[in-house]
């Protein structure tokens, strides 16, 4: 059985290989192809985000009434993630690789402690929470919105 | 709040260069000379113990869900007694002088102590009996373990009293390397490894038995050693032992020449060298158990210590110090100013200078094994500069932390 903890790490490991594919293009100097890479990362990092952010956390916060709890520092650090995506986006049409790369660390540090949080704390309350669902919130995720 | 610890480490890195420099060639001819327990004492108590001790507080919450009960009492009442007891343990043996090792023995043992009750009670407080909540509880018993063998060993040259066992000479080192420093790198490891650098997972197996069967390789190692040193079990023991870390480190090194980023960074570099290190230490310490190869035991020490430890350790800071820098930097300015990322905090190139330098330290320090008076002051020399690069980089990012947050 699919667990929806299960269904989410597999995608932050997704989205950790789309970044790591951008970085590698800038480090070969391929703007190109850096480009449409760091891109297609940063719409993967916002299908994920907003998974979270639209279907599990307002169920979550609704049925545990937890709403106070680990979701608002999650949805604090989406959004520094997102200006990081960003400056590694704007970083690349400027052709700067430093620049690109000291945004991306910072990024790849702080989203893979944002990960192991959900990973190791918050997805194993959502699934105490929510798993009798599960199949019916993977379904919704699924679904193109 | 970890940052003191951080910042003073390389002042005793610097100072176990200072007594290389100056007491090489009795540091060379025996790991009990003073000027040899002086430097391993700086190492592992100035640098070693003073990181992953301050690291702590990050470590707990992020892999095992708690928090460390009263972080900013908790870090006043190890910091202080650290450094002014590593200060006098070190200078007690530099100058044969009782009432410091006594000094030093009480301090640290205070410690050591406040330390280990508040990781002993958040950990009870975790909220999940992961293997990695396990690992860290038995990288916490092993410390004791290790305090326990050092006060004992202390009470010896500070009180005169008569040692309770031979073999706690080399229990103390023991649990010391293989129990508290392994598996609190391993355990970290586990995660930061494969998170980081992007690699493969560990193999489950090794992350669920690797802390559990150190530990009880340990423990049978040590009770054989009390009650007969002599035993050929004591051996095999510890050449088991020594093949379950080796099979960790070349895991290790295994997995990140598969990772998906590929830059190789200093961090990289820096665990590189670290991994490599402990893989050649522990094939000379089974060798030196053996009886194969004289006077190996100062190379184990170099390999491990140096090598191993400060290498691996001095990675993680150049991480861990410019993404806190980042990261309160983040909650402190006001929302839509600029916050510099971490390569704006510490840039690349110093990062890899750093590691050049150690990479140097770690193959002069060996090579004055073979001629110290000629060699030990390069060796010296090579070790202050990396330890003062390690200094100046995180000097550097929270100069840059503290402008950014001025401007």
């Amino acid at each position: 059985m699919t667990t929806i903890s299960g269904f989410m790490t597999d995608d932050h490991r997704a989205c950790d290989g789309l970044y790591a594919e951008a970085e590698a293009a800038v480090a070969r100097d391929a703007w190109d192809d850096a480009a449409a890479r760091c891109a297609a990362f940063a719409r993967a990092l916002e299908r994920h985000f907003t998974w979270e952010e639209e279907t599990l956390f307002p169920a979550f916060e609704a049925r545990t009434g937890m709403t106070e709890g680990p979701t608002v520092m999650m949805r604090m650090e989406h959004a520094e993630m997102r200006d990081l995506a960003a400056a590694m986006q704007a970083a690349i049409e400027a052709r700067a690789q430093d620049e690109f790369f000291g945004a991306g660390e910072t990024l790849v540090v702080l989203m893979q402690q944002h990960n192991m949080k959900e990973e190791q704390i918050l997805y194993p309350l959502i699934d105490r929470s929510l798993g009798g669902e599960a199949d019916d919130f993977l379904a919704r995720l699924a679904s193109p919105a | 709040m970890p940052i003191r610890f951080f910042l003073t480490a390389p002042f005793f890195l610097f100072a176990t260069a200072l007594v290389v420099g100056f007491r090489g060639e009795e540091l060379y001819a025996s790991r009990f000379s003073p000027a040899a327990l002086a430097a391993t004492h700086l190492v592992t108590l100035g640098f070693m113990a003073m990181t992953m001790l301050g690291a702590m507080s990050q470590i707990l919450p992020v892999l095992a869900g708690v928090p460390l009960p009263r972080p900013r009492l908790v870090a006043a009442l190890v910091h202080a007694p650290m450094t002014v007891g590593t200060a006098a343990l070190a200078s007690g043996f530099l100058w044969s002088a009782p009432l410091l090792l006594k000094a030093g023995a009480v301090l640290l043992g205070f410690a050591f102590g406040v330390f280990l009750t508040a990781v002993a009670i958040g950990l009870a407080r975790a909220p999940t009996r992961a293997a990695t909540g396990a690992g860290l509880a038995l990288a916490a018993i092993s410390l004791a373990v290790t305090v326990a063998l050092g006060l004992d060993l202390g009470a010896m040259r500070g009180w005169g009293l008569p040692l309770s066992n031979l073999a706690a000479r080399d229990l103390h080192p023991a649990w010391g390397l293989l129990g508290w420093t392994g598996l609190l790198v391993a355990v970290v490891g586990f995660h930061v490894v494969p998170m980081f650098q992007m690699t493969p997972a560990y193999p489950p197996a090794m992350q669920r038995w690797l802390a559990p069967a150190v530990f009880a390789l340990l423990a049978a190692w040590s009770v054989v050693r009390w009650r007969d040193p002599s035993h050929d079990m004591s051996v095999w023991l510890s050449g088991v032992l020594a093949a379950v870390w080796l099979v960790f480190a070349l895991t290790t090194l295994a997995l990140q020449a598969k990772r998906r980023r590929t830059r190789a960074d200093a961090t990289l570099l820096l665990w590189r060298l670290g991994m490599a290190s402990a893989a050649v230490a522990l094939a000379c310490w089974v060798a030196s158990a053996l009886g194969v190869g004289d006077g190996l035991e100062v190379a184990v020490g170099i390999l491990a210590l140096v090598g191993f430890a400060v290498s691996v350790i001095a990675g993680m800071l150049h991480k861990i110090v410019p993404f806190l820098a980042w990261f309160h930097l983040r909650a402190a300015l006001p929302a839509g100013r600029r916050v510099p990322h971490m390569g704006l905090l510490l840039p690349d190139a110093p990062q890899r200078r750093f590691a050049r330098v150690q990479f140097a330290a770690v193959l002069l320090l060996l090579a004055a094994a073979s001629a110290p008076a000629w060699i030990a002051p390069f060796a010296a020399a090579a070790l202050g500069l990396a330890a003062a690069l390690l200094a100046w980089n995180l000097v550097t990012a929270l100069r840059a932390f503290r402008r950014a947050q001025q401007a």
